[in-house]
């Protein structure tokens, strides 16, 4: 078999071995009728929502079959302001700052295609600060639960021993998101500020990157609803 | 100048997007305030949270403005992961009634 392929090669007038692995896939064959980079960003969210729905899916799991109570989120995660019991305040908080971190996110892009870098990359700088916020509240949030609640990945005295390690499983993952795309966000805004995509004028990179962070807020949106809330 | 290549849009849209997402986070938290509880809870949390989702997903990642081979590729897999949850969810009752007959 492995004599006839070069064979068949030759035949169709095509190179073989490495060189044709390259040429096949890379001539002039698209599906998507956007930047490869787009498309690639776009692929990598899908198999992210895949590893995400993993770990919302076995958290349901965990859930129903436990036999034990499980803990009320909206008192673990409540504030006691002024002697008056807030419920899920610092989580509703850390919500309104993702959001308005995608907001900001998405009028960068806009002044990235009018090629105004100054406002692109101060509004992409605006959302890395509003992230790295985020992040900052949610390691307040995990040592508020470590050392005062006593909440471990196999044990807590509030119920369910499941609650810790989901809890820690799915917001650690989703933080180490955040934290990745406000490098990501950093990086792309000091190329766009000095000038590194005006000789091709392309700024789609801010677009894509764009992408990537909107994806983080869509995620929250979902552990969010279905663990803060439920 | 390649500046039609991507996703442009007016600012506009995206503020009144803003908007509408606050809007809706804050009618979630508001479901968790005041305790509202049994299946009006659930609905509420569901529906909140998919109307977030499209909004984030059709206007701030565009989905809205891009071709429907792009779309149907990226939107269509992940329903796969409801046969995955319904799965997951009768194997949980299932586990449940064990526990409850062998552990009590």
């Amino acid at each position: 078999m492995a004599e006839s392929a070069p064979q068949h090669s030759k035949e169709l007038g095509l190179p073989s071995g490495w060189h044709g692995i390259v040429k096949d896939w890379s001539s002039d064959q698209e599906a998507f009728k956007v930047s490869w980079g787009k498309a690639m960003m776009w692929i990598f969210l899908l198999s992210d929502t895949f590893i995400f729905s993993c770990f919302l899916t076995s958290y349901m799991t965990v859930r129903i079959s436990t036999t034990v109570p499980w803990p009320d989120p909206s008192k673990v995660f409540g504030l006691t302001i002024a002697g008056v019991d807030v419920p899920l305040l610092l989580i509703a908080i850390m919500t309104f700052i993702l959001i308005t971190s995608s907001g900001t996110m998405a009028m960068a892009v806009n002044f990235a295609y009018r090629r105004d870098r100054k406002r692109t990359a101060l509004l992409m700088l605006a959302t890395a600060i509003l992230g790295a916020s985020f992040v900052g509240m949610q390691a307040l949030e995990w040592t508020k639960l470590i050392v005062h609640e006593g909440i471990r990945p196999w044990g807590n005295p509030l119920g369910a021993a499941q609650f810790g390690s989901c809890f820690f499983m799915i917001t650690g993952f989703h933080g180490a998101h955040v934290t990745v795309g406000v490098i990501y966000l950093l990086t792309v805004a000091s190329k766009v500020l000095r000038g590194h995509y005006e000789h091709s004028g392309n700024y789609q990179i801010v677009e894509i990157a764009g992408l990537y962070w909107h994806f983080v807020d869509l995620v929250w949106v979902f552990i969010f609803a279905l663990f803060y809330l439920w | 100048m390649s500046t039609t290549v991507g996703q442009q849009h007016p600012i506009r849209i995206y503020l009144q997007i803003w908007g509408l997402l606050f809007f809706l986070s804050t009618l979630s938290y508001l479901v968790d305030y005041f305790r509202i509880e049994g299946y009006l809870r659930w609905c509420l949390i569901v529906a909140l949270m998919l109307m977030k989702a499209g909004l984030i997903v059709g206007v701030f990642m565009h989905m809205k403005w891009e071709r429907l081979a792009l779309v149907y590729a990226i939107l269509v897999p992940p329903l796969c992961l409801l046969v995955l949850v319904g799965l997951m969810a009768a194997e949980a009752d299932y586990t449940f009634l064990t526990r409850g007959i062998f552990f009590k």
